[in-house]
């Protein structure tokens, strides 16, 4: 199982509470681990990426093995430590300053 | 969602055979306010969506159970929220709000073309007779529509025709804030967007014009007299008198009395016309009410003092209302939508602040209670008239 981690705001939105699990089959790659996100918690769609062009909202980062691959294209594969549930996939809303 | 409180004061023991539900939107969340039909005793409850910007809430004239809410984030984007048991519990509908066809421009604040963005939906307005119709107007300017309950949404692209590639956003954005139906014409829909002013639509959103003829800025337009550009801030309208319009803008309060052809200013003895919004009294179409802000730029009321100023005569000459409210050290905002009305008799009158009060009035304005001290910065106040 894959494991991702939310931010607050998205633990609200799906009523959930600590990290999710996913059932996301191989190769597991950023955008295969999003797209069973948004299977599973439809109202997640269009929080993370947009509705329409699937591209990152610009105040989200990923997360994974203490690396930020906010930047890597949807077919990136995740680490093995990710992609094995020893590791979550973080989904950090980036920091607002202030 | 979201927790539930009783405030100091005791519940009322008899019945309630009237009552109202005030819908309060807040940067950090939406609290529902309920009262019997004397308004003195007020149950809150919320924050429903803590943590997310509420910008604002508004009941189905068809159906008061029936509430739709906008749900928003800088980070997490777009949510709209629905309640069919009068906002005690929710559902997720759908957020999807994208332009029709290729999106276009606008002009920039450096007066280059920009692309329309998305970013949030600034004013929910529901149909008057059918739960399940709403308008939502968002920023980047334009109207999205929904006949399904919230489950999809399309955009009335007419709209941005009407010289659309000239509006240009104010500091705090370009957005769509006031949809005005009116009741005897279901073809006929007025809506302002800051900075772009009021358009009018007789054919059910197909096709919009700009009606802002005598709105004057000279310190906003190269050219004062412009036919699109003005920041207007809200209009509002008397149900029984669909033609005559009230208008806070940037600077000035004005008034149409026919459907926007041409507008008048009556600003008269006010302090300041600088404010956000306005209120028409639920059973005299003459009696509107404002809240004088200093400035563009001091956005607090003159010397410290809150002051809602009430006109019995559409304008022009105006009373300033106290009782009840601060009258020293009070450097609070009231924002355009956070101003409301209820039908009983006589009239509820009701507002929120960027201080997290709630004040409300039972007599038509004559005097003031806090109904909430310390809520999050207040955005948008709706009242319902429950039976």
């Amino acid at each position: 199982m894959i494991r991702v981690e939310l931010p607050a705001h998205l633990r609200t939105l799906a009523q959930v509470a600590g990290e999710v699990q996913l059932q996301v089959g191989n190769p597991v790659t950023l955008g295969s681990v999003l797209d069973a996100l948004e299977a599973s918690y439809p109202v997640l769609r269009g929080s993370v990426r947009d509705h329409v062009t699937l591209r990152r909202r610009p105040f989200v980062r990923f997360f994974a093995c203490e690396q930020d691959i906010s930047l890597e294209p949807a077919d990136y594969p995740l680490p093995d430590p990710v992609a094995t549930g020893a590791e979550p996939l973080l989904i950090i809303g980036a920091l607002a300053g202030g | 969602m979201g927790t539930k409180r009783k405030s100091a004061i005791k519940r009322p023991k008899k019945a309630r055979t009237s009552g109202v539900r005030l819908l309060v939107g807040t940067r950090k969340g939406a609290f529902v306010l309920t009262s019997d039909g004397k308004r003195k005793q007020w149950e809150v409850t919320g924050p429903h969506f803590a943590g997310w910007e509420i910008y604002h809430l508004k009941g189905s004239p068809a159906d008061p159970d029936r509430i739709y809410a906008s749900q928003t984030s800088g980070w997490f984007g777009q949510k709209i929220q629905r309640s069919n048991d009068g906002g005690k519990t929710w559902e997720n509908v759908g957020d999807k709000f994208v332009y029709e066809g290729t999106p276009g421009t606008h002009m920039w604040y450096d007066g280059t073309q920009h692309p329309w963005e998305f970013k949030r939906i600034w004013h929910l307005e529901p149909s008057l007779n059918d739960p399940d119709a709403v308008y939502a107007g968002a920023e980047d300017a334009a109207l999205f529509q929904t006949n399904d309950g919230g489950k999809t949404w399309q955009e009335l692209p007419g709209l941005r025709s009407a010289k659309g590639h000239l509006w240009q956003p104010g500091a705090g954005g370009m957005g769509l804030h006031t949809i005005v139906l009116d009741p005897g014409n279901p073809k006929r829909i007025f809506i302002a967007i800051s900075a772009a002013g009021v358009f009018r639509t007789d054919d059910a959103g197909k096709s919009w014009k700009p009606v802002n003829t005598g709105l004057k800025s000279p310190y906003q337009l190269p050219d004062p007299d412009a036919e699109v550009g003005h920041c207007v801030h809200r209009i509002a309208m008397h149900p029984s008198r669909p033609g005559v319009l009230f208008m806070q803008k940037h600077w000035d309060v004005m008034r149409t009395d026919n459907s926007g052809e041409s507008w008048s200013e009556v600003s008269g003895n006010l302090p300041t016309d600088f404010g956000f919004p306005i209120e028409v009294h639920a059973h005299e179409p003459e009696t509107i009410y404002v809240v004088p802000i200093k400035s563009d730029s001091e956005h607090f009321p003159p010397d410290g003092k809150l002051r809602v100023y009430r006109s019995r005569t559409g304008g022009n000459e105006w009373e300033a209302l106290t009782k009840g409210l601060p009258q020293r050290d009070c450097y609070v905002n009231v924002l355009r939508d956070a101003m409301t009305a209820d039908s009983l008799d006589p009239c509820g009158v009701y507002f929120g602040t960027t201080g997290g009060q709630v004040y409300g009035s039972a007599n038509a304005g004559n005097s003031w209670v806090p109904i909430v001290r310390d809520l999050p910065a207040v955005l948008s106040v709706e009242a319902q008239t429950l039976a």
